[in-house]
């Protein structure tokens, strides 16, 4: 198993049961980014809806957009609320909204040094974090600044 | 209003004075359906206050002494209790707690949705129409709280798996009240220049006012600069150790009757002048895609209050604002016209918010970072001993009181009481 930015022992995602967001986690296995998009206005949402909150149309499609995005905001937590963060120290979470996608948001850990600077506008690429060994294996979408 | 003006609505945060000017609600005419005069806060009662986990009762005993001195200190009889209003699923529900005080005739139970202390003010509300509409008489505001006895706020869920909301942020680290607001505070003092000594000042005016206080779980506990400097992040850039409230064992209620009624009654009379619940745009979108991200939800709740009790900011004698963390404080005091965001290093300094003397006294029995974490009702009793003149932190002539609920979450709610002469 490859190496992973938070220990072993985190909660596991799992898809809703009602299916809501299962094209997203299949979609980050394949190492892709998949967000909902309005097949009627043309509005992007996240997280994951139902409906169309600009047009309440129900005609939602999945897009696969590019792995991109820019800081909005970010935390770096020191007091470990979870008993596998015990220990770890330090770790660094973004918002990042996506451009390319309607600004929405989304949140992950930015990878690189526990103590690294992070600029709130800085631009950031996803890095798709495989946890196969888990009971029923997925991937997180991490962040890393862009080069 | 459209959907357009409302997504928009985010942008007017960014306006300072066109934001002020919406707050302070400048020539609103108040609305004929308001609560306004109609309904009196009759009587007070808290518990012992306790660190988490040593109340020697349990929670339901906790929560009936409060209760019964709320009623004593009405000078009403516990049998004329009616109904009962609560927030944030408090665990004990209003039939149990009728059977236990042997009350006759309940006609009122209210749980009002959401999370957090967000629903405090909104409890009182809601108990207020059901008393100025005459479904009840008699209406017990309450919070119980025993979290040494229960799972603890301030912990992650133990869950091996988790979906929803919840799948998208706690495999990252993200699952304490601290760090989902967080978030929001980091942007909005980045976008405004706020400086931390801000959310020092406000830690700091808990901290003093809790010295006078005998109630407070951290009276005899003072706060410096230097030990609030030297504390140790809980999440940065923004929550250090004191900008977070406690966790406490406790029990708060709060008695509504009718404006009338309160006359006749032992204490002097506070009356509702108005409150206001909800939150904008899409403030509970998952993944934290609010449309108006920086912000403690009282945008457009904020507004409206001050409509419906009819004063602005300008009028406000003392503020009760709940604090989860010292950034929410900042940004619902800020969201409520008390100050542009740009303003905020000049305004919040210890000698602004301290009472006796300071220009806004803020939180002045400590509140939930230094009297008690009783999700915020304790902040509404206090607000009550302003009006009465009992405060251990009294403004001299306080007439007009607000109270901020929970910021941050979603809905929130603010309300805003009054002395007789305010009528
Ligand atoms: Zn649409």
């Amino acid at each position: 198993m490859s190496e992973t930015y938070l220990p072993a022992g985190m909660p596991a995602p799992v898809p809703s049961a009602d299916g809501l967001d299962v094209p997203y986690w299949e979609g980050t296995r394949r190492g892709e980014l998949w967000v909902q998009q309005c097949g009627s206005c043309g509005n992007w949402q996240w997280g994951p809806e139902w409906l169309c909150h600009k047009c309440t149309s129900f005609e939602i499609k999945w897009v696969q957009v590019e792995g991109s995005g820019v800081i909005y905001s970010w935390e770096r937590p020191w007091h470990p609320v979870h008993p596998a963060l015990k220990g770890r120290g330090a770790y660094t979470v973004v918002l990042v909204e996506l451009p390319q996608a309607g600004n929405i948001r989304m949140i992950g850990n930015l990878l690189g040094p526990d103590d690294q600077e992070v600029v709130i506008g800085g631009e950031v690429e996803a890095v798709f974090e495989a946890h196969d060994d888990a009971d029923t294996p997925y991937t997180l979408v991490q962040w890393r600044p862009k080069t | 209003m459209t959907r357009n003006e409302f997504v928009g609505f985010g942008e007017v945060v960014s306006g300072a004075s066109d934001f002020v000017a919406k707050c302070l609600g400048r020539g609103a005419p108040m609305s004929a359906r308001s609560i306004r005069g109609k309904v009196a806060i009759a009587g007070i009662g808290e518990s012992t206050y306790y660190k988490h986990g040593q109340s020697p009762d349990a929670e339901l005993v906790l929560l009936l002494q409060a209760i019964l001195r709320a009623a004593e200190d009405a000078g009403i009889e516990p049998h004329e209790i009616d109904g009962f209003a609560s927030y944030s699923n408090d665990r004990n529900d209003p039939s149990r707690i009728a059977a236990a005080l042997g009350i006759p005739d309940l006609r009122f139970s209210n749980m009002h949705w959401g999370g957090g202390g967000g629903g405090v003010a909104a409890a009182v509300a809601n108990g207020a129409a059901a008393v100025a509409e005459g479904y009840a008489d008699c209406v017990v505001v309450f919070r119980a709280l025993a979290q040494g006895q229960f799972r603890r706020f301030g912990q992650g869920a133990p869950d091996p798996t988790v979906s929803g909301d919840a799948a998208y942020m706690s495999p990252y680290g993200v699952m304490s009240p601290s760090q989902k607001y967080a978030m929001r505070a980091t942007r909005f003092m980045h976008d405004y220049g706020v400086h931390r000594d801000v959310l020092k000042a406000i830690a700091m005016t808990s901290y003093q006012h809790a010295q006078n206080n005998p109630r407070a779980v951290m009276h005899g506990r003072p706060l410096d600069a230097e030990t609030y400097d030297d504390s140790r992040w809980i999440v940065e850039p923004v929550n250090r150790l004191f900008d977070c409230c406690q966790e406490n064992d406790g029990a708060a209620a709060l008695i509504l009757v009718s404006a009338e009624r309160a006359k006749d009654l032992k204490q002097k009379p506070v009356y509702l002048l108005g409150a206001a619940q909800g939150s904008d745009h899409r403030c509970g979108a998952p993944v934290m895609n609010a449309s108006n991200f920086r912000s403690s939800s009282f945008a457009t709740v904020a507004p409206r209050l001050y409509q419906t009790a009819g004063v602005t900011a300008a009028d406000i004698d003392v503020l009760q604002s709940y604090e989860n963390f010292t950034t929410g404080v900042m940004m619902a005091v800020v969201e409520h016209g008390f100050c542009a965001p740009e303003e905020c290093n000049e305004f919040f300094t210890l000698e602004n918010l301290a009472a006796p003397d300071g220009k806004m006294p803020l939180n002045t029995s400590g509140g939930n970072l230094a009297e008690c974490y009783m999700h915020g009702l304790g902040l509404q009793l206090e607000a009550v001993r302003q009006l009465r003149g009992q405060s251990c932190n009294q403004v001299e002539g306080a007439k007009l009181a607000m109270n901020i609920a929970g910021p941050m979450v979603t809905p929130v709610s603010s309300l805003i009481m009054g002395s007789e002469e305010t009528l």
